[in-house]
């Protein structure tokens, strides 16, 4: 399966994302926002960045773009959607995920190397990882603390569809090891369907030992259907 | 239907709903009280939004505005809306 990679206005981890697929014997095509077509054999990511310039709120106008169009109707006909930081944010917006991501609570914009653990390997995002595995993956957002209606949580938790948690290094989901205060100590989930991912971690920023891990191979890989494990 | 002849001003107020944390707002609030406004005991901040607008019958525009306040100037996860309509000048 082939990934678009969507480049919105100020879009800023399209590249890495094709690096990142390239690294994994991917060859994805770049999709400029204005475009209205997503083809039937191909998966979608939505990337990093301040899209539109984070204008209104993070997402709020991407998801209003012709591209955002052709991705809802991909998701519908149940091709695989992943959405990164800001893909997540604008995932979110356009209702392909529910929920909102709001200001980080400490207010500061968080870039660093966070712990995720995972919590439903039977998902295609997590079919690499075993339940309660411990990754590695960096996050950098000012606007990443998940929030919905309890009721939503509650249907996130009973469906599995939390994929990620934060998490200490030890693996322990606990209030400290939260980077920006969202509920639960939500990091990823997926939709109901099982074909939307959203996470604010960067799971591109670690697919090479060189650049410093390569934890986030997984859930590339595994959205794109290749290589489960035994 | 009635015609709105001239320019109409759509003001827009988007605040956050009172469950969703408003960190901004507490950081504001931490510096008021700073400042000696200890009488302050909360703040919130939200987004004014004008619109100028031209054309278009009274029923059918506040629709459109009720649509665009809902769909794209807010979100109905984390905010409220209120839409106020008047004479533009």
């Amino acid at each position: 399966m082939r990934f678009a990679v969507v480049q919105f206005p100020g879009s800023n981890c399209d590249q890495d994302c094709v690096h990142a697929l390239r690294v994994l014997g991917q060859e994805p095509r770049i999709v400029w926002h204005q475009e209205t077509t997503i083809h039937p054999d191909e998966g979608v990511i939505l990337p990093g960045g301040f899209s539109y310039g984070d204008y209104l709120r993070c997402g709020a106008i991407a998801r209003f773009s012709p591209i955002m169009q052709a991705v809802k109707a991909a998701a519908e006909r149940g091709q695989v959607v992943v959405g990164i930081c800001n893909g997540f944010q604008i995932l979110c917006e356009a209702g392909l995920l529910p929920g909102a991501l709001t200001r980080n609570e400490g207010l500061h914009f968080r870039c660093e190397t966070s712990y995720l653990r995972v919590e439903n390997p039977a998902s295609r995002f997590t079919s690499h990882y075993i339940t309660g595995q411990t990754l590695r993956i960096p996050i950098a957002h000012g606007e990443g603390c998940y929030r919905a209606e309890s009721a939503v949580l509650q249907a996130l938790e009973a469906n599995q569809q939390i994929l990620f948690r934060y998490c200490d290094a030890e693996g322990r989901v606990t209030r400290e090891a939260n980077p920006n205060g969202s509920s639960l100590n939500i990091a990823g989930i997926r939709n109901l369907r099982g074909n939307v991912l959203g996470m604010m971690p960067h799971p591109e920023r670690c697919c090479e030992a060189e650049m410093g891990g390569t934890d986030g191979r997984g859930i590339l890989l595994g959205a794109a259907g290749v290589g489960r494990p035994i | 239907m009635r015609s709105l002849g001239g320019y109409l001003k759509a003001i827009v107020t988007v605040t956050l709903k009172p469950s969703i944390l408003d960190p901004q707002g507490e950081a504001v609030l931490h510096a008021i009280q700073g400042m000696g406004g200890k009488e302050v005991k909360s703040v919130r901040i939200g987004k004014h939004i004008e619109l100028e607008i031209q054309g278009g019958d009274e029923k059918t525009l506040k629709k459109k505005l009720e649509q665009i306040s809902g769909e794209l100037l807010s979100n109905p996860v984390m905010e409220n809306f209120h839409l106020d309509l008047r004479a533009g000048g």
